[in-house]
């Protein structure tokens, strides 16, 4: 890592350019990109079934849903603020698209659309309750996390709604051109919204708003308004991965989405989201969550006991925010 | 022609009265400078002509429009910029990022607004050159700047969308002596080019070397107005301080 020199005029060394080539170009960290290479190396390495199509789409399907989780936290904690309620959400919207799907046994667009509002309503209460009553982000989503669960053992009445219409059950079950629909559900959202988290005003600006609010408010953005827009967008993010989820098991789980969020903020935190807001991208949480579906899976593979995979996420989720703050000091004067 | 007329300004936070009904104008091409004590209201009194707090009563008009009903963006677009003090960065988003936050320009691409990236690093850079300012990188997030890259990024950001007035809190307060000097040559560039400037310092020297007047906020009321050709230290701070006429009057006989 000696830095070349042309003309007198040092020049940053091939590791700098790199970096900066790999955040420019793919928004992603190449830290990041470097730990989900070799971590598929080794599980190559370790197991003859990791390397193949079939297992690929598993990993994408066993991350789908807490994938579009990791979006949602992407876009949060990008901003600087939090949603601790992800998963109860995800629980929430679950158990009323199944309730609208079985109970009254509406059709299945309309249990969908069901599905996705009760979390954007979640979330519109969420994002309304921090912008307009200044409660801390931590508190209002604290709260919501028991009201959502609450709310869904409630509609529930404590129990498993089974008997989803069968064109609901598509979404989770189908597999058009052998890929499994939840896979392309999930891969078609992350796309579209790292678009909008990289490309569009509505990104740049949450982004902006989470690196210095006073920044942002001078450039008149309406930062109230665009924080409530995105914890109601985190809401229908989890309200899809609620439609995932319960279609996938063909019922509504009132108990669905138990600590999701905080697999999702990892995930978030390790594909190179600022924790306290200013920088992310969805190609990067996406990364993130491979990361975290390989090692899984690959463990799984290696007939691992769960329970070391759980210790193995929290340590990458360590040594992630560790390297990160470390950059961080190093590179900049905040 | 008057540019930017403020009349009967009033705010209180609580049972603090900040502004009683304070009154100035600035012309079209006339630096004012804006000088008061600790607490004065300077600060106060320019974040409600950007709109970043309402006035309680009192009103302002550029161009003779009133402004007081439109909210901090809409401001901007009108042609009010301010330089803040801690110049409100976002420090890890590049210089492009920073100078076009909140007027991005956008291209349609399948229905969606795309941010124009390629405009926006052109537009920025030529700003920059245009300023003279010298920076590292202009895609390198502007925290990593040193303090007078970042004050430049700042100034790129007040001037790229042709300003009408702009507003500089205390902008040599943190700079080095030749710092200063390129910052005082941009204000005189400035006037040149027919914007109004405020200039708000506690550096009198150099608020006496650059406007045209000086207003003196004391205690939330503009308590003196005076021609910068026709004044001198002694009644600027004699003004801030709260020395009658006659006090200053009398420091003014006494230097001879």
């Amino acid at each position: 890592m000696t830095p070349t020199s042309t003309q007198g005029k040092p020049a940053p060394s091939l590791w700098k350019r790199l970096q900066a080539g790999s955040i420019e170009q793919l928004h992603v960290r190449l830290e990041s990109l470097i730990v989900l290479i070799v971590l598929a190396g080794i599980m190559a390495m370790l197991s003859p079934f990791f390397l193949s199509v079939s297992n690929f789409l598993n990993i994408l399907l066993a991350t789908s849903t807490i994938g579009v989780l990791a979006i949602a936290a992407t876009f949060v904690i990008g901003s600087g603020g939090l949603d601790l309620s992800l998963g109860s959400v995800m629980g929430l919207s679950g158990v009323v698209g199944a309730y609208v799907g079985v109970n009254w046994g509406l059709p299945m667009p309309i249990a969908v659309a069901a599905c996705i509002g009760a979390g954007a309503a979640a979330g519109f209460v969420n994002g309304t309750i921090v912008t307009r009553a200044y409660v801390p982000a931590f508190i209002v989503t604290l709260g919501m996390l028991g009201i959502a669960r609450g709310l869904a053992l409630v509609i529930s009445d404590g129990r498993v709604i089974y008997g989803l219409p069968p064109s609901m059950v598509y979404l989770g079950q189908g597999r058009p051109l052998s890929i499994p629909m939840p896979v392309i559900i999930f891969v078609t959202t992350a796309i579209v919204m790292h678009c909008v988290l990289a490309y569009t005003r509505y990104g740049r600006h949450t982004l902006a708003i989470g690196d210095s609010e006073n920044a942002a408010r001078t450039a008149g953005i309406n930062i109230e308004r665009h924080r409530r827009s995105l914890y109601t967008l985190s809401g229908a993010l989890a309200g899809l991965g609620g439609l995932l989820f319960t279609a996938r098991i063909n019922a509504g789980d009132p108990t669905a989405g138990l600590t999701y969020e905080l697999t999702a903020i990892t995930a978030a935190i390790i594909g190179g989201t600022n924790l306290f807001g200013g920088r992310g991208s969805i190609l990067g949480t996406m990364v993130g969550a491979l990361i975290m579906g390989v090692l899984q899976n690959g463990l799984n593979l290696l007939a691992v006991q769960s329970y070391y995979q759980q210790m193995a996420i929290g340590a990458v989720l360590i040594l992630a925010v560790f390297i990160d703050q470390y950059q961080l000091r190093k590179e900049t004067r905040v | 022609m008057t540019l930017l007329d403020v009349t009967g300004i009033t705010k209180s936070f609580g049972a603090v009265h900040v502004l009683h009904g304070v009154d100035f104008h600035v012309d079209a091409g006339e630096v004012v400078g804006l000088v008061g004590d600790n607490g004065a209201g300077k600060s106060t009194l320019m974040k409600i002509v950007t709109g970043m707090y309402s006035a309680d009563s009192g009103n302002i008009t550029l161009e003779g429009k009133p402004i007081l009903g439109f909210d901090p963006g809409e401001r901007r677009s009108l042609g009010i910029e301010m330089i803040y003090q801690d110049l409100a960065l976002a420090k890890q988003q590049d210089v492009a990022s920073n100078i076009f936050l909140g007027r991005e320009p956008v291209r349609k691409i399948l229905g969606m607004n795309f941010v124009d990236r390629a405009t926006m690093k052109r537009e920025a850079q030529a700003m920059i050159d245009r300023l003279g300012a010298r920076l590292p990188a202009i895609s390198r997030p502007v925290g990593s700047f040193s303090g007078g890259q970042q004050q430049s990024v700042a100034i790129a950001r007040a001037l790229t969308f042709d300003p009408k007035i702009v507003i500089m809190d205390e902008p040599t307060a943190a700079l080095a002596v030749r710092e200063v000097q390129g910052v005082l040559d941009l204000i005189r560039q400035l006037k040149s080019e027919g914007i109004g400037v405020i200039l708000i310092s506690h550096r009198l020297n150099d608020v006496l070397s650059v406007t045209d007047r000086i207003v003196v906020l004391r205690q939330g009321q503009a308590t003196a107005d005076l021609t910068t050709s026709e004044t001198n230290m002694a009644e600027v701070v004699s003004a801030i301080v709260g020395g009658d006429d006659m006090a200053a009057a009398a420091e003014h006989e006494s230097r001879g």
